[in-house]
């Protein structure tokens, strides 16, 4: 087991305590929240495995270091960039996705970018971020998101 | 309350409606996978280790954060986010952002009405930019998942420099956007 495993477990088990210790009522309806949530998230994370699993056997690594390896540079940074931008799927699944395709020779840039941009750009949630907080103000987030992811990127690139 | 709760039902009602649809979806992704690895039966046994192993790591943190991210969306309200972050000023204002944003609760787009209200009590603008990114991608259950699968440096570099990168991001951006400061609060207001 992992220390990732072993942490968030850890983290899991004394919160539940001190909740059941502090407010039994709240505590109960935070484990159904918390399983209502678990099969919510649970296709899609099956979803992104079962692709990951066929992505390994099919997609030979040479074609992933051949778009988002380390001698594509620049526009493959771009191209995965823009891709984070407009996809629309969870943090959570995003992690062994890119754990996979660092396996298959995708640099550390390319990954980077690629969540960088999809957690803090979002194309989806732009029409309810701007009645929310203004165009201005959501415009200026995206764009200077999207440009942080990649200098986020590259300096990772640099340095690992 | 009774309010609430019809407005709750009715959100229950279409993520239900999504849930399914993401199921038949796996389902449909699921038996496509198949019938490939029928096709190309070499194909097989690569596919379903790695598959396998993914499946196990993920199984292994998932209920966890689901556990966390349920309490800290129960014992912390909304009400107590805005309170703590409409009145907190100076060099402190980022850190309480960063800290209430990177607290386990719920997506983005319970952020936005969040912010919004934040900006209406006349928390300044750069903290809430602060706010709202933390929020996307500084989660406390979203880093021990990063490291599980990318391992620590990826992470603690990446977490430092998104950290850095947000602070500045919105200084910039409040004195892009500091003329218009708090019209949309004002519009809100007159319906």
């Amino acid at each position: 087991m992992s220390a990732a495993v072993i942490l968030i477990n850890a983290i899991a088990a004394v919160c539940l305590v001190f909740a059941f210790i502090k407010n039994r009522e709240k505590a109960r309806q935070s484990i159904i929240v918390a399983a209502g949530s678990f099969f919510r998230v649970l296709p899609l994370v099956l979803m992104i495995i079962v692709i990951i699993g066929l992505f390994s056997a099919f997609i030979p690594p040479s074609e992933i270091i051949k778009f988002i390896g380390a001698q594509a540079g620049w526009s493959g940074i771009l191209a995965i960039a823009a891709l984070g931008a407009v996809l629309h799927i969870p943090a959570l699944i995003s992690f062994p996705l890119a754990a996979a395709l660092l396996q298959s020779g995708a640099s550390i840039a390319s990954v980077a970018a690629f969540i960088t941009s999809l957690t803090m750009v979002g194309v989806v949630t732009l029409a309810l971020e701007m009645k929310e907080l203004g165009l201005r103000l959501a415009l200026l987030r995206n764009g200077f998101s999207f440009i942080m992811a990649v200098i986020i990127a590259l300096i990772m690139g640099m340095i690992l | 309350m009774n309010n609430r709760n019809t407005e709750k039902n009715g959100e229950d009602r279409t993520s239900r409606k999504n849930t399914i649809r993401d199921y038949l979806v796996f389902f449909a992704v699921l038996v496509a996978g198949l019938v490939l690895l029928l096709i190309f039966p070499d194909k097989k046994d690569a596919a379903a280790a790695t598959a396998w192993n993914y499946l196990r790591e993920m199984m292994a943190i998932l209920p966890a954060v689901m556990v966390v991210m349920g309490l800290f969306s129960i014992f912390v309200t909304k009400e107590q986010v805005v309170k703590y972050l409409g009145k907190t000023s100076g060099a402190k204002g980022p850190l309480v952002a960063l800290f209430f944003g990177a607290l386990p609760t719920g997506p983005l787009y319970i952020a936005f009405p969040l912010a919004a209200a934040l900006i209406r009590k006349g928390a300044r603008v750069s903290n809430v930019v602060v706010f709202i990114s933390a929020w996307a991608c500084i989660k406390i259950p979203q880093e021990l998942v990063e490291l599980q699968f990318l391992g620590f440096p990826f992470m603690g570099v990446r977490l430092l420099l998104t950290v850095f990168f947000v602070i500045l991001m919105g200084l910039l951006i409040e004195q892009l956007a500091s003329p218009k400061k708090g019209k949309k609060a004002l519009n809100n207001q007159g319906g």
